[in-house]
C-alpha cells in the first residue's frame, strides 16, 4: 500500500471515530433525540471498502450507518444537521441518524429495517449491468441481516445474473442483543456464499489493509463482469446496540477485552509507522485536522435553522 | 377503436410501452418463457428478450426490492406479483422502502415502478389466490393505488402508471380479465391516476364500486332502472389518490349513498369513502351511508357454493339498492 492511501484510510477511520464521539457528546447534551447506533470499532470496514468506490457507485447502508456515509464522502455538517433535526440536514431533519441518504454520492441510504437495503443494492447493480456501465453496488449489512429473507433472495439473484454487487457483512458479533454464535450454526458466515455460487471471503474487520485488499479484488471482479462476492468482515462494536444500551448480554470483561484488542485505529497506527508509511507526528497531525474539521461541522450544524413546520404533502409524490 | 378484453388491454398496453421506451422492463414469476399465468406477457420474451422480460425466482421481496434499486438507478421496472396474495412477503419493500424513498431523500430520488397485482375472488382461487389487498396499500402515503376495471381505463391508466415518477400499485381484477370487454380508443391516450368516473348517470341513489363489483353494480342498476329507480354508479378507479370532488359531488346529487366492495367490510376502502361522505356531505344526505361488502372471513372459501355467497352479487346488490332508495 502506498503512503497516500494508508494515510487516507487512517483519516477516514479517524473521522468516523471522531464523528461517533461527537455524536455521543451531543446526545448526552440532549441535543439529539431518539437514538444513535455507534459504528466505533467497525471503521476499517467502511473505510477499506469505500476507498475503491467512485461517486457514481451505489451503496446501501444500515441503522449503524454513519461510517458508511462518511466513507462514501458525505458532508459532515449536513450529517450532524440531520442528527440535530435541522432544516440543513441531509433529509431536512426528517430522517435523523438512521436514515441518511446522499443522492450526490450514490448513497441509497441508511435503513432502519435490518436487511431492507440488500435487494435495493441488487437492483441498482441490475441497472448498471443492463446499461453497460462499470458501476458497482455495495450493500453493507450486519450479521443480523444475514438471517433475513432478503439476504437469501438477493444473493441468489445476484449470483444467477452475475451482477456487479458486493455484499459486505459486518459481523459485529451481535444482532441487537443476540450473539452471532447463537444465531448461526456455522462459525464462518462466508461459507454461505458457496450455497449461492459466488466467492465468499472472510477477513479481519479490524485490519483496514486486509479489508482494502479483499474489497479491491471483489470490486475489480464486479466491474469486469465477474459477478458478486460475499465479503464477511469479522468485527466488534465498541458501544452497545444503541447509545445507552445497558448491555446485559455482555460482560464487562468481554467489552473491555475487545475494546483494547480490537481497535482498527490503533492497529492502523501500528503498521503505518512500522512500515514507514507515516510517522506518529503525521498521524497526530491528521487527528488534529479531523478534530478541527469536526468542530467546524458541529458549529455549522448547530447554527442551522430548526426543521420547518410540518407541511403535508411534501416530497411524497411528484404530483398528487 | 377496437374491442378488447381487460386482459388483452393489459397485454397490449404493456407491449406498446415496451416498444415506446426501452428502459421499461418487467420482473416476475413465469413472465418470460411461460408468458405469464394469465398470458399478460405472451410473446414478450420473443420480442423484447430475456434482459427486459425477466423470469424471477419465487422471491417476491426481491422482485420488488430489485425493481426499486433498478428504478432509482435509471430503469423503469414493472414488478408483477403473480397473484396479489403473493405480495405479502414483499410488504416491507413496498411499504417501508418504495413508498418512502422520495420523502427520505428530500424529493431528490424517486421510484418509478409499477407493481401489478391480479386480485379478487370469483375464479375459485381459494385462500391464497383470491384476496383483496387494496386497503393495505391504499393506507400508505407514498404509494398510488389504482383499480381500473374496463379495457379503456386499464389502457389509459396503465400508460399513466408506467410514466408516473412514483410507485403505483396497479390492481387488475382477475375475474374480469376475460369476462369484461369493451372498446378502447385508438392512439396514445392516457387517463390520469386519481379521477373517479361516473359510469352510469342517475338521480335517485349513488353507488360507489370498483373491480368486479363495479360490473355487478352496473348490472343491478339496469334492473333497478326497469323498476323506475335511477341509479348513479361511480367507478372509484383510483383509491390513492381518492377523488373527493367526484365522490362528494355525486353524493350531494342524490343524497343516498351505497358503497359496494368485495373486501371484508371492516377497515376496507369502502369505510374511507363512507367516512368522507359523512364528514363532508352530511348536510346533503337523506339516508345513512350504506355499505355492502364481503364477510368477516380471513380468506375466500374454495367451493362454489360458499364463494358465490361470499361475494356481493347483482341480486343482493339490487336488494340493497332498493332498501336505500326506499329509505
Amino acid at each position: 500500500m502506498d503512503k497516500q492511501t494508508a494515510l487516507h484510510l487512517y483519516r477516514v477511520m479517524r473521522t468516523i471515530r471522531r464523528f461517533e464521539q461527537r455524536s455521543t457528546t451531543l446526545f448526552g447534551e440532549n441535543k439529539i433525540w431518539g437514538t444513535i447506533h455507534s459504528y466505533a470499532g467497525e471503521e476499517a470496514i467502511a473505510a477499506g471498502v469505500c476507498e475503491h468506490l467512485r461517486d457514481d457507485d451505489w451503496i446501501t447502508s444500515t441503522h449503524r450507518g454513519h461510517g458508511h456515509c462518511i466513507a462514501k464522502r458525505a458532508e459532515l455538517g449536513k450529517m450532524f444537521a440531520e442528527l440535530l433535526g435541522r432544516e440543513t440536514g441531509y433529509c431536512r431533519g426528517r430522517g435523523g441518524s438512521m436514515h441518511i441518504a446522499d443522492t450526490s454520492k450514490g448513497n441509497l441510504g441508511a435503513n432502519g429495517i435490518v436487511g431492507g437495503g440488500i435487494p435495493i443494492a441488487t437492483g441498482a447493480a441490475l441497472t448498471a449491468k443492463q446499461l453497460g456501465t462499470d458501476q458497482v453496488a455495495v450493500s453493507f449489512f450486519g450479521d443480523g441481516a444475514a438471517n433475513q429473507g432478503t439476504f437469501h433472495e438477493s444473493l441468489n439473484i445476484a449470483a444467477i445474473w452475475k451482477l456487479p454487487v458486493i455484499y459486505v457483512c459486518e459481523n459485529n458479533q451481535y444482532a441487537e442483543s443476540f450473539p452471532a454464535k447463537k444465531a448461526f450454526a456455522i462459525e464462518d458466515i462466508s461459507v454461505r456464499a458457496a450455497g449461492y455460487g459466488m466467492p465468499g471471503v472472510r477477513v479481519d474487520g479490524r485490519d483496514v489493509a486486509a479489508v482494502y485488499a479483499a474489497a479491491s479484488e471483489a470490486i475489480a471482479r464486479a466491474r469486469k463482469g465477474g459477478g458478486p462476492t460475499l465479503l464477511v468482515c469479522e468485527s466488534y462494536r465498541h458501544e452497545g446496540h444503541y447509545y445507552g444500551d445497558p448491555r446485559k448480554y455482555q460482560t464487562k470483561e468481554e467489552i473491555e477485552g475487545w475494546k483494547t484488542a480490537f481497535d482498527p485505529l490503533l492497529d492502523a497506527r501500528g503498521w503505518i509507522v512500522r512500515d514507514g508509511l507515516g510517522t506518529e507526528a503525521e498521524l497526530d497531525a491528521i487527528d488534529r485536522a479531523v478534530d478541527d474539521e469536526m468542530e467546524r461541522a458541529v458549529a455549522w450544524a448547530e447554527a442551522g435553522p430548526p426543521a420547518s413546520p410540518l407541511k403535508f404533502p411534501e416530497d411524497i409524490y411528484a404530483s398528487y | 377503436m377496437a374491442e378488447k378484453s381487460n386482459v388483452q388491454a393489459v397485454h397490449d398496453t404493456l407491449r406498446d410501452e415496451f416498444r415506446r421506451d426501452d428502459r421499461v422492463i418487467i420482473l416476475g414469476e413465469d413472465v418470460g418463457v411461460r408468458g405469464g399465468v394469465f398470458r399478460v406477457t405472451d410473446g414478450f420474451i420473443e420480442e423484447f428478450g430475456p434482459d427486459r422480460v425477466i423470469d424471477m425466482p419465487l422471491a417476491e421481496s426481491a422482485i420488488v426490492g430489485v425493481a426499486i434499486g433498478a428504478a432509482i438507478a435509471g430503469l423503469v421496472p414493472i414488478a408483477e406479483m403473480q397473484f396479489a396474495d403473493f405480495s405479502a412477503p414483499a410488504f416491507e419493500q413496498i411499504v417501508d422502502e418504495a413508498a418512502r424513498i422520495r420523502y427520505r431523500s428530500n424529493g431528490q430520488w424517486n421510484v418509478p415502478i409499477v407493481i401489478r397485482m391480479p386480485w379478487g375472488a370469483g375464479v375459485h382461487g381459494a385462500l391464497y389466490h383470491s384476496q383483496s389487498l387494496e386497503a393495505f396499500y391504499a393506507h400508505v402515503p407514498g404509494l398510488k393505488v389504482v383499480v381500473p376495471s374496463t379495457p379503456k381505463d386499464i389502457t389509459g391508466m396503465l400508460r399513466s402508471a408506467i410514466r408516473d415518477p412514483d410507485p403505483v400499485i396497479f390492481l387488475e381484477h382477475k375475474a374480469t380479465y376475460r369476462a369484461v370487454k369493451g372498446d378502447v380508443p385508438d392512439g396514445d391516450f392516457t387517463i390520469p391516476l386519481g379521477p373517479a368516473d361516473v359510469k352510469r348517470d342517475g338521480t335517485d341513489i349513488t353507488v360507489y364500486a370498483y373491480g368486479l363489483m363495479l360490473h355487478r353494480c352496473l348490472e343491478a342498476a339496469e334492473t333497478l332502472g326497469r323498476e323506475g329507480i335511477s341509479v348513479d354508479v361511480v367507478d372509484v378507479r383510483s383509491l390513492r389518490p381518492l377523488d373527493s370532488e367526484t365522490i362528494l359531488r355525486e353524493a350531494r346529487k342524490t343524497g343516498k349513498c351505497l358503497i359496494v366492495y368485495e373486501d371484508n367490510r371492516l377497515f376496507g376502502a369502502g369505510a374511507e369513502i363512507c367516512a368522507m361522505i359523512a364528514e363532508e356531505a352530511f348536510d346533503s344526505l337523506d339516508a345513512p351511508v350504506m355499505r355492502l361488502a364481503g364477510p368477516e372471513s380471513p380468506a375466500t372459501p374454495f367451493n362454489k357454493i360458499q364463494e358465490d355467497a361470499f361475494l356481493p352479487n347483482a341480486d343482493n346488490i339490487a336488494t340493497k339498492m332498493r332498501e336505500l332508495a326506499a329509505y
